[in-house]
């Protein structure tokens, strides 16, 4: 015990550990401790009868596809505004930078009422393309445009610093060797940036299928078509029904869970290469 | 060769209309939608309903909320960050994923589980209802709520700078004697200052905004237990629509200038940080 202190030079372990635990006990230990407290106590049948039934179900298959085919889109358009914001030059660009943020800082419901009325048939992006019969607003095509206004920022931020530390030697032997720019993207850079591109890819998954503030405005929640699991869990909870609630609830964090773990695995590789680079 | 540049020339600008395009469409004009649907009945109609009682209290628990998120935050994300990287212990590794879980839990899972450890069901709730303490449906659940989601937005920004700053000045200052408080106020602190300011913008942005799970645990009460994106709700699902783009245009104002403070605070931490070098 006096060995183990003594290698301690610098003073405050005791404390600091102390608030530490303190305070992750009371916000994040004890509430996570009920939840698994609570389900100790239902019994495993009840659980998968909640979890399959048919609108169950279908609120997975919509929260999974909308979320997968969101994360899609930010993983090509976050690459290219990347690529645009670290190897151009042009005006607004700093603005431009800026505004990637937006999605982190404005309030979901706020950005859930806004893309609604613009996409609805009134709107100005839903009026353009009612012309050719295609609702957004309350279908799945609107939880998708919420979903990729909350996503962008992930791979944005995440394929940003490493583009930005890429050396450029590599590039220049390529170029040297005669190969084309198309060429030496998809040989030399696209590899580089790719575990930056599934890190931010999981992150905006994760963030879209937990998704909520900005989805329920613009979804319209139709059962077994625009509804949510999210929402299914609070519809649960609204009728005090916290065993179901609870079971739904159950299967989405496992979800997250896995796909935090994958974005981990991914990332330790990726700390390697950007230590490297640097 | 002339041709090559050409065409990556044209790429280039085809590349930079994309991104702005998708700027246009996804970030600005929803933004400008909020602002030109909150004055369609003119400023009277404005004034009227960002003046309205209920959506003054709103913001008054949002800002409480808020307050309470960042304090705590901060307290915990200083002596965290501190216990994580000036001292090696069995566990480190868990304990950062502790940390980190809030953010990767649905908003709505959030205020499942407070309800589930405060609600009726729990087994602590007859203790509760006996000291006559009410926290589901009420504005402590509101503020534990906002804390959960927030949980890791500061520490998660010191941490890095402190591990790349390393232990050695603080134990040579240890070493010749200085106390605790005065190692962090004069060594540390200087390092992490614009980080820190860096996690308390990112913390007051999203718990200002957060819905969902403040919205599970809300007994949406107006006046009383309703937040400012919760009053936004309400007023939408009532068709009052030119009142709930007002209410959001207060919050895309405070939105916009976290924004601004931000990008300063990024600014000048990153020419500070070259000069040192």
């Amino acid at each position: 015990m006096m060995k183990k202190a003594s290698k301690r030079v610098i003073p405050g372990f005791g404390l600091s550990m102390g608030v530490t635990i303190s305070i992750l006990s009371i916000v994040v230990l004890i509430p996570l401790a009920s939840l698994v407290v609570f389900t100790s106590t239902m019994d495993i049948g009840a659980i998968i009868e909640t979890i399959t039934r048919k609108r169950v179900l279908a609120s997975f298959e919509v929260s999974f596809i909308t979320a997968f085919i969101a994360s899609a889109i930010n993983a090509v358009m976050g690459v290219i505004l990347a690529w645009v914001l670290v190897r151009y030059d042009f005006p607004g660009k700093r603005l431009l930078d800026g505004m990637i943020e937006l999605p982190f800082a404005l309030p979901t419901a706020v950005a859930g009422i806004s893309l609604t009325s613009l996409t609805a048939n009134t709107g100005l992006i839903g009026g353009f393309f009612d012309k050719f019969g295609i609702k957004i607003a309350y279908t799945r095509i609107g939880i998708v445009i919420a979903l990729v206004f909350i996503g962008i920022p992930f791979v944005v931020r995440a394929v940003q610093p490493v583009l930005e530390k890429l050396e450029p030697s590599y590039e220049e032997a390529a170029t040297v060797l005669g190969a084309s720019r198309t060429r030496i993207f998809w040989k030399v850079i696209f590899p580089e940036i790719l575990p930056a591109v599934f890190t931010g890819f999981g992150l905006a998954f994760g963030r879209c299928l937990g998704e909520y503030g900005s989805v329920v405005f613009i979804a319209g929640n139709q059962p077994f078509e625009t509804e949510i699991t999210p929402l299914i869990i609070m519809a649960e909870l609204q009728e005090y029904d916290y065993a179901s609630a609870t079971a739904i609830a159950l299967v989405m964090l496992l979800a997250s869970f896995l796909i935090l773990f994958l974005v981990n695995l991914i990332q330790t590789r990726n700390a390697k290469i950007l230590k490297g680079g640097s | 060769m002339n041709k090559e540049t050409i065409g990556s020339k044209v790429v280039k600008w085809i590349l930079i209309g994309v991104s702005i395009l998708f700027a246009i469409l996804m970030l600005v004009l929803p933004l400008i939608t909020v602002i030109t649907e909150s004055l369609k009945q003119g400023w009277q109609v404005y004034i009227d309903s960002v003046a309205d009682e209920y959506t003054v209290k709103a913001l008054l628990l949002t800002l409480e909320a808020t307050v309470f998120a960042v304090v705590i935050n901060t307290v915990f994300g200083l002596f965290a960050a501190w216990a994580l990287t000036k001292f090696r212990f069995k566990g480190k590794k868990l304990l950062g994923t502790m940390i980190d879980l809030p953010v990767t839990v649905s908003p709505i899972i959030a205020g499942l589980i407070f309800v589930l450890t405060f609600g009726r069901q729990s087994p602590i709730y007859p203790l509760l209802q006996e000291l006559d303490i009410k926290i589901v449906f009420a504005v402590p659940g509101i503020i534990l709520a906002t804390v959960f989601v927030t949980f890791p937005f500061i520490s998660r920004e010191l941490i890095p700078v402190l591990e790349a700053q390393g232990t050695d000045e603080e134990e040579a200052a240890a070493l010749m004697g200085a106390k605790g408080w005065t190692i962090f106020s004069k060594i540390t602190f200087p390092h992490i200052k614009w980080a820190f300011l860096y996690g308390i913008v990112l913390c007051t942005a999203r718990a200002m905004g957060e819905f969902g799970a403040v919205s599970v645990l809300s007994g949406h009460l107006r006046g009383k237990t309703n937040t400012l994106p919760l009053h936004v709700e309400i007023l939408f699902n009532e068709f009052k629509y030119v009142p709930a783009f007002a209410v959001s245009s207060i919050l895309v104002m405070m939105a916009v200038l976290i924004l601004i403070i931000r990008s300063i605070v990024e600014y000048i931490g990153k020419r500070e940080s070259e000069d040192v070098r």
